[in-house]
């Protein structure tokens, strides 16, 4: 009986220990994946970025694979366009729907309006792209451009933009409204009881406090729509010039590697220049996860997005 | 006390949280088959206490641990003490009840599997046997395989204490058993001490000293991290040494 | 009236305004996939691969695509699970709370999962390349397994991090060890979210495309080995919709609603066995 206890009681702490082993062994190898893909991007693009500044790299103007030339600037110049413009249309819209939510809806609207945005979030980006197509571009084509005395072909910045707004809105608004909700209801009353408006609650007490989580899941919601493609790709044009409105066509990052990796591999040096744009944008995205860290510190809002 | 040596006897024990020096050279030997009531104002250090009879201390962040527990003559702070030795020699209650996320059949048959019980008739007779010292073997006896989490709280908490009895430890330890039961249920867990007293040794964290007094038979005082005073119940409740376990009993400080 | 509640009402009505904005794009979205995609939509599509002259709008479907975006996801999700259960099991019951090793594992996953998924495709590419593999079923379920690792990871870690710490001791106490802790009460309590956070990695993963452009491949044949090139939804929407013949473009747009309807029922499978799990959940 002893001897049985004994035997059990050794294999239950031997399994732990190996379990334990194992377990810290899938950990450290999981954790290395980031390095390993930081590393192979470095490395499978030393060609470009060995010998030429990396400043002129990205400042250059001048694309012209087969002359073996790479200038990233209409890429970078492209990219920061569509972010932008989508940003600027999503994030007020976003942060007023998330305010609303929390503070002034009923609880069954917000019950039910929470699996819409998951849907939303839910929608591949092909489908948004798609969308642009049929939707979006000729809106622009028609509509849009013509009011501002401009013609475009619909293909453009603005149209880029519109669809990236739409993606990013479900992760700002899930993110904002964790922020918001962690906000304590003692916060308010006392607001509230020293005769302020609801309104004038949440515009000092309540926004105030949330500020460093909403600006979190702003900068998060940008490094989403840095790194989109097939969505951007489908309504964006893609003409390799640094463009000058957001009429214009623009050719993203993302859009570049996905035209062309894995075809063009004939011209030297082109795919390495190619994972030299994958390198910006996974640099892009660890400097934004980076900096929005710094601003939560530790709390545990980050997770949510993306939802 | 007699020739029998403590199941738990405290040295020098000091435990610090990061800075927070929660206790302070704590030393007393826990007495045999009794009741012990572990008493003073909250944020003094009682459930900290509790927590390093059976290391549970360690789940926590930057906790350090100094002195020693010595469990039958074992020191379980020994880095080579293995603890869930230890562990099962003692059962735990909780202030809320936490019962498994799954049956009550197998709430009160885990411990016994996972310590290498495998034969179905004797498991069925441990449930039984358990659940009735327990004396919820009636409520429950029809709905074994339903799930824990459907019981009353009452419920529950008898459910974890046949849970850990199952397990044969010789201790037990109730960390303010029945702060989140009705009265009628605190009752009931304060009848199945007083049953249980004669075959284990029971040690209890309370805040309400009238359950103190209902039940102990020997009491610790807690100040600030500090064991202020320790002895028989009726000599610490009716003629206190300290003038700060004085001011506590008779309402001064809380 | 008083000016501040000038200034509440614009506000409220800008609110207003977002709120109706968000949900008629929804509804214009969900209603122009159904709108193109419906008339489009027939057992043909989904029971054929593509017959001969298939992409000059003759008749076949996209069974091809249908089961290998479902192989390629699934097996990616069963990857996903065997390395992100570990991990979250190792930094919830194992680890001790806010060590360095945990901050620095959450912190990596979090980058992982902001990693945009086109570099998931292009580096898998390059590790193909390096094991001198072909454009395979096998190459897409390893990128898309990079690709939803960090999301099933980080999901179920938040669940698992709300397991309450007294059920942990519950279990201690009883003389379990923290495997069997782990294994027994912390898995089963946590089997709701488990489900939903594997679900949610599925949904993102069968609908990502660019990080399957250059690692799956395209075929007409049905999925047969994981050596072969496999066709997948995202890509056949993608390929099929820049087609010049309506016929296949329309075809586009069927594959779209059916490839959102997969995502919808998934997220609704997920809801539905939350609720279905709960029964031994301890609260």
């Amino acid at each position: 009986m002893l001897s049985s206890f004994v035997t059990i009681y050794a294999r239950r702490l031997f399994v732990d220990r190996a379990a334990k082993r194992v377990l810290e062994l899938v950990v450290v190898c999981s954790g290395l994946i980031l390095l390993i893909i930081a590393g192979t991007l470095y490395f499978r693009s030393l060609p470009v970025h060995g010998q030429a500044h990396w400043g002129s790299l990205l400042m250059s103007r001048e694309w012209h694979p087969s002359r073996g030339q790479f200038g990233f600037l209409p890429f970078i110049a492209g990219t920061l366009w569509v972010t932008g413009v989508a940003m600027v249309l999503a994030v007020p819209v976003c942060l007023l729907m998330a305010i609303y939510l929390v503070e002034y809806a009923p609880r069954f609207l917000r019950e039910g309006i929470n699996p819409l945005i998951d849907i939303l979030a839910g929608i591949p980006s092909v489908v948004y792209g798609m969308w642009g197509v049929l939707v979006i571009v000729p809106f622009v084509k028609n509509y849009l451009a013509p009011w501002f005395g401009v013609s475009s072909s619909g293909y453009s910045i603005i149209a880029g933009g519109m669809v990236l707004a739409v993606m990013v809105v479900p992760g700002i608004i899930h993110i904002t409204m964790e922020v918001l909700k962690s906000v304590p209801q003692e916060l308010r009353d006392a607001s509230l009881a020293l005769g302020a408006t609801k309104w004038q609650t949440i515009k000092n007490v309540v926004t105030r406090r949330a500020m460093p989580g909403m600006v979190a899941a702003i900068v998060l919601g940008l490094s989403r729509a840095f790194g989109e493609t097939i969505a951007v790709l489908m309504v964006v044009g893609n003409v390799a010039r640094v463009p000058g409105s957001i009429f214009d066509p623009a050719y993203p990052l993302p859009a570049l590697i996905a035209n062309n990796y894995g075809e063009m591999l004939s011209i030297p040096m082109y795919d390495a220049a190619l994972l030299f744009a994958a390198l910006i944008l996974l640099l892009v995205v660890l400097y934004f996860n980076v900096v929005s860290r710094l601003i939560l510190s530790g709390t545990k809002w980050s997770s949510y997005y993306y939802g | 006390m007699t020739g029998i040596p403590p199941h738990i006897s405290v040295r020098d024990l000091n435990v610090f949280y990061g800075k927070d020096h929660a206790l302070k050279d704590i030393s007393v030997d826990i007495p045999n088959k009794k009741i012990t009531a572990i008493i003073g104002p909250s944020g003094c250090g009682k459930t900290t206490l509790l927590k390093s009879f059976n290391r549970l201390l360690e789940r926590a962040d930057n906790v350090k641990v100094t002195g020693q527990v010595l469990v039958d003559g074992e020191d379980i702070y020994d880095p080579k003490m293995e603890i869930t030795h230890i562990r099962k020699k003692m059962g735990l209650l909780s202030q809320k009840p936490y019962p498994l996320p799954m049956s009550i059949y197998d709430n009160i048959a885990y411990g016994p599997r996972i310590h290498g019980e495998q034969n179905k008739k004797k498991l069925d007779k441990i449930v039984e046997h358990f659940l009735k010292t327990a004396s919820l073997w009636e409520e429950v006896k029809d709905k074994l395989h339903g799930p824990a989490a459907r019981l009353s709280v009452g419920q529950q908490q008898r459910l974890c204490l046949a849970r850990g009895l199952a397990v044969g430890p010789e201790i037990i330890l109730g960390d303010e058993p029945t702060s989140a039961l009705d009265p009628k249920s605190s009752q009931h867990i304060e009848k199945r001490f007083i049953e249980l007293k004669e075959r284990y040794t029971i040690i209890v964290v309370t805040h309400i000293l009238r359950q103190a007094k209902r039940l102990a038979d020997y009491v610790l005082f807690l100040y600030m991290g500090r064991l202020i005073e320790h002895g028989p119940a009726q000599a610490i409740f009716e003629n206190p040494q300290q003038e700060m376990t004085k001011e506590y009993i008779f309402g001064v400080i809380s | 009236m008083d000016k501040r509640y000038i200034e509440e009402n614009i506000f409220k009505f800008l609110m207003a305004v977002s709120g109706l904005l968000i949900i008629s794009v929804l509804l214009l979205i969900l209603g122009t996939i159904a709108y193109k995609g419906l008339p489009y939509l027939s057992w043909e599509m989904v029971t054929q691969p593509p017959q001969n002259g298939y992409y000059l709008g003759k008749g076949g479907g996209i069974l091809n695509a249908i089961l290998g975006s479902l192989y390629l996801t699934g097996g990616a999700t069963v990857l996903a699970l065997l390395i992100s259960l570990p991990v979250t099991l190792y930094l919830n019951v194992y680890a001790k709370k806010d060590s360095v090793s945990v901050y620095v594992t959450r912190f990596v996953f979090d980058v992982l999962w902001g990693i945009p998924s086109i570099v998931y495709g292009a580096f898998g590419f390059t590790l193909m390349l390096f094991w001198g593999m072909q454009a395979s079923l096998f190459a897409g379920i390893i990128t898309v397994t990079f690709l939803i690792l960090p999301i099933m990871t980080r999901s179920m870690d938040e669940i698992i991090r709300m397991v309450p710490g007294p059920l942990l001791d519950a279990s201690y106490g009883l003389g379990a060890t923290r495997w069997e802790t782990a294994w027994k009460v912390v898995v089963r309590q946590a089997l709701p979210g488990i489900s939903t956070a594997v679900l949610m990695a599925f949904g993102r993963g069968i609908g990502d495309a660019a990080s399957l452009i250059f690692t799956a491949g395209f075929t007409d044949a049905l999925p047969s080995s994981l050596g072969r090139p496999a066709a997948t939804l995202p890509l056949a929407i993608f390929f099929q919709f820049s087609s010049p013949v309506p016929q296949v473009q329309g075809r586009a747009y069927a594959a779209a609603l059916i490839l959102t309807l997969i995502i919808l029922g998934v997220s609704f499978a997920s809801r539905f066995l939350t609720k279905r799990f709960t029964r031994h959940i301890v609260r």
